[in-house]
């Protein structure tokens, strides 16, 4: 019976997990490119200098705002892991909201622990909504 | 005949290697052979390139110079303090180096900022507090552009003002190991794992030079 619904479950899942494996596989190419040398292979950070991106609780409670994050860059301090980090992080205006949805889903599902896709229509959305 | 003249070459090369057994880094950079007059006759000397003297501001605006880097090996690096490229994963690699010789006071790293304007003797003491040094075995240092990439030239190390490129300064991201008599003694891709794990096996062969 567990069986039974556990296939079920990773039937339904399946399809979903497919396209958030390929956002992420994606994701992990354009994290390497714009994101690692300060934050890391791991998502570990560098020492009080660059926050890691590991804190499952930032990444939950800030989802709305991370698309915002990395596209218009990010500075004054905020808190992660209960450390206070201060340096400023530049703005990558180039990325697309695919490319964003792509580094997002690879983020908030390798480093944290969200098993579903970042979709573009999030990014679009909270985007729209940036504070600036 | 070939084949006697290769066993006789082979055994003077198992000779020549009993009398070092430990391995030995070579010094780098082109060496000039000069002949000089010594005692009324003419001896050829070989002079291998060196790190000239220096003397730069550090990250508690204290002035230090070569000779605070003397009896000791010491890696040396290029970088600047809001630099977005290569240069946090050159000094997250030069951090693993420092963690694993710290309080080691046969060893010290100097990192030397090339952005001449911003990365004043405060910022760099910020920022290394932040990366997580805790002693003077690493030091920061500033100086006036032309003594920094000056300098950066007998390092064998690029660097360049340059606003095309973020950050608006150009750099390579090498680590490179110095003896004690000023001498390169390795030459390691700071961005690169693998080169990074040669520079920390290098550095023992280095320091045994001196045991």
């Amino acid at each position: 019976m567990i069986i039974g619904f556990s296939q079920l479950s990773s039937c339904h899942n399946n399809n979903l997990n497919i396209q958030t494996a390929q956002y992420a596989v994606n994701g992990q190419k354009l994290y390497r490119t714009h994101c690692q040398n300060c934050h890391g292979a791991k998502g570990e950070g560098l020492g009080k200098l660059y926050p890691p991106l590991t804190d499952n609780k930032y990444l939950t409670d800030n989802r709305n705002k991370l698309a915002c994050i990395i596209k218009n860059g990010l500075s004054g301090e905020i808190v992660v892991n209960g450390e206070i980090y201060n340096q400023a992080m530049p703005a990558i205006a180039t990325l697309t909201d695919l490319d964003i949805a792509y580094i997002l889903t690879y983020v908030t599902t390798h480093f944290g622990d969200s098993d579903s896709t970042f979709t573009q229509e999030e990014v679009k959305k909270n985007l729209s909504n940036c504070t600036k | 005949m070939i084949r006697n003249f290769l066993a006789v070459a082979a055994a003077t090369i198992v000779f020549l290697s009993c009398e070092s057994q430990a391995p030995k880094l070579p010094i780098i950079g082109d060496r000039e052979v000069i002949e000089k007059v010594v005692d009324g006759k003419s001896v050829v000397d070989t002079i291998y390139p060196a790190i000239p003297d220096f003397k730069f501001l550090n990250q508690d605006s204290v002035l230090i110079s070569n000779k605070d880097f003397d009896n000791k090996i010491y890696v040396a690096n290029f970088f600047f303090t809001h630099c977005p490229s290569i240069c946090p994963t050159m000094q997250r690699n030069l951090l693993k180096a420092y963690q694993k010789y710290k309080g080691n006071e046969a060893i010290a790293f100097l990192s030397h900022s090339i952005d001449f304007k911003y990365d004043h003797p405060h910022v760099l003491k910020s920022y290394a507090t932040k990366l997580g040094v805790e002693n003077d075995q690493w030091q920061f240092v500033t100086g006036s552009k032309a003594d920094i990439y000056g300098i950066s030239d007998k390092y064998l190390i690029f660097t360049k003002e340059d606003e095309n490129v973020a950050g608006g300064y150009d750099h390579s991201g090498y680590l490179v190991l110095i003896d004690h008599n000023k001498h390169i003694r390795g030459v390691y891709d700071g961005t690169n794992d693998e080169e990074t794990e040669k520079l920390l096996k290098e550095i023992d062969i280095l320091l045994a030079e001196y045991k």
